[in-house]
């Protein structure tokens, strides 16, 4: 094994909202290892009350993001390999703009809120009785909607979101992408209520398209492109006098 | 220090947006009062005008015909973004932007000496 006996400078931040500070581990190097092997190993063989988030490690269930040497990442699909510094040092700290519960786990709740707030839910306008709706996938609003449709609830690009950080009612990246796609689903029966929750106060128009979310989303979504398309079809909808 | 999650070419485009967008909010009251100076002190202007003949003050309009292109282009660029149909390369036409904001400060130059 060519990693037989090397070791990684790890800094973990250890505790809360109000007290945190990094704390230095070393921990052995593994072929192919990934950032949450790293946090694991430390959890399991030097902090058993290390507290974080995992549950599928393959990239699907979003909840091991975290913030690696400054930048937001899913920790599962991160090698250590990949952001390694220069001076042999791996930084791990929580997700950005979100209170720390402990660690490395982060409060949602306010960025799910912020979903609901967007009406990030489906309004449907048919009934079980009725037929099933056909739709092509090659329409243009569905190509619309399915560009943004794979979205895993990680919080990386809320915590990329400069707006975020300085705006508290800010929707952010994702709940404004998961409205885009909902406003482009034919189906859905709550378009004009939509545009009115997503350009009200800390809505799509507060967004400055730093496209940091959009670097950073590990789906390689593009929530600048969702965010532009609500502004586009909001200032169409104004200027209809439909909202 | 810059943050490392801004560490990427789109941030870079914003804050040059912004920085150029405050300075020429800066730059026009002075630029109107001088230029008003022409109905009121002609000699004041004139004095002005000499004053500007030099290299160094070339130099400085150099920089400020940069920032206003810069913030002209960019502002175009993010004018499609939100309006235009979404195109992907996003980087390519802020480092565009920047390109030719550049190009038209520095034929302002090579006029200007």
């Amino acid at each position: 094994m060519a990693n037989e006996g090397k070791t990684i400078k790890v800094l973990l931040s250890r505790g809360d909202n109000s007290n945190s500070a990094l704390k230095e581990y070393e921990v052995p190097a593994k072929e192919s290892q990934t950032v949450l092997d790293v946090v694991t190993w430390i959890q399991r063989n030097l902090e058993p009350d290390l507290s974080y988030r995992f549950a599928c490690r393959v990239g699907m269930c979003g909840s091991c993001a975290m913030t690696v040497n400054g930048k937001p990442r899913w920790t599962c699909r991160t090698h250590v390999s990949k952001v390694m510094d220069g001076d042999k040092t791996i930084t791990i700290e929580p997700l950005r703009n979100m209170p720390v519960i402990k660690d490395l786990a982060c409060d949602l709740n306010e960025f799910f809120e912020k979903w609901t707030k967007a009406k990030g839910h489906f309004i449907p306008t048919k009934t079980r009785d009725d037929q099933v709706q056909l739709i092509s996938p090659n329409e243009k609003a569905r190509r619309e909607a399915n560009a943004g449709i794979e979205c895993i609830n990680c919080g990386v690009c809320y915590a990329s979101c400069d707006v975020v950080e300085n705006d508290s009612s800010y929707l952010g990246p994702a709940a404004l992408n998961r409205a885009w796609t909902l406003v482009n689903d034919v189906r859905d029966g709550g378009k004009i209520e939509r545009l009115k929750a997503v350009t009200s106060e800390g809505g799509c128009q507060s967004c400055h398209s730093q496209q940091g979310c959009t670097t950073y989303c590990p789906n390689t979504l593009n929530p600048t492109r969702s965010i532009a398309g609500l502004k586009k079809v909001a200032a169409i909808a104004t200027l209809k006098g439909e909202m | 220090m810059i943050k490392p999650h801004r560490n990427q070419p789109l941030w870079y485009a914003y804050i040059l947006h912004r920085i150029s967008g405050v300075a020429l909010a800066l730059f026009l009251p002075a630029h109107f009062y001088i230029l008003s100076l022409a109905l009121n002190e002609p000699e004041s202007l004139d004095s002005m005008l000499h004053w500007a003949e030099q290299p160094i003050v070339k130099f400085a309009e150099f920089g400020l015909v940069f920032l206003l292109a810069v913030h002209l282009f960019g502002g175009l660029r993010l004018l499609a973004l939100e309006f235009l149909p979404w195109k992907p390369g996003q980087k390519t036409f802020a480092a565009v932007a920047v390109a030719f904001a550049f190009f038209v400060a520095l034929v302002f130059l090579l006029r200007a000496i």
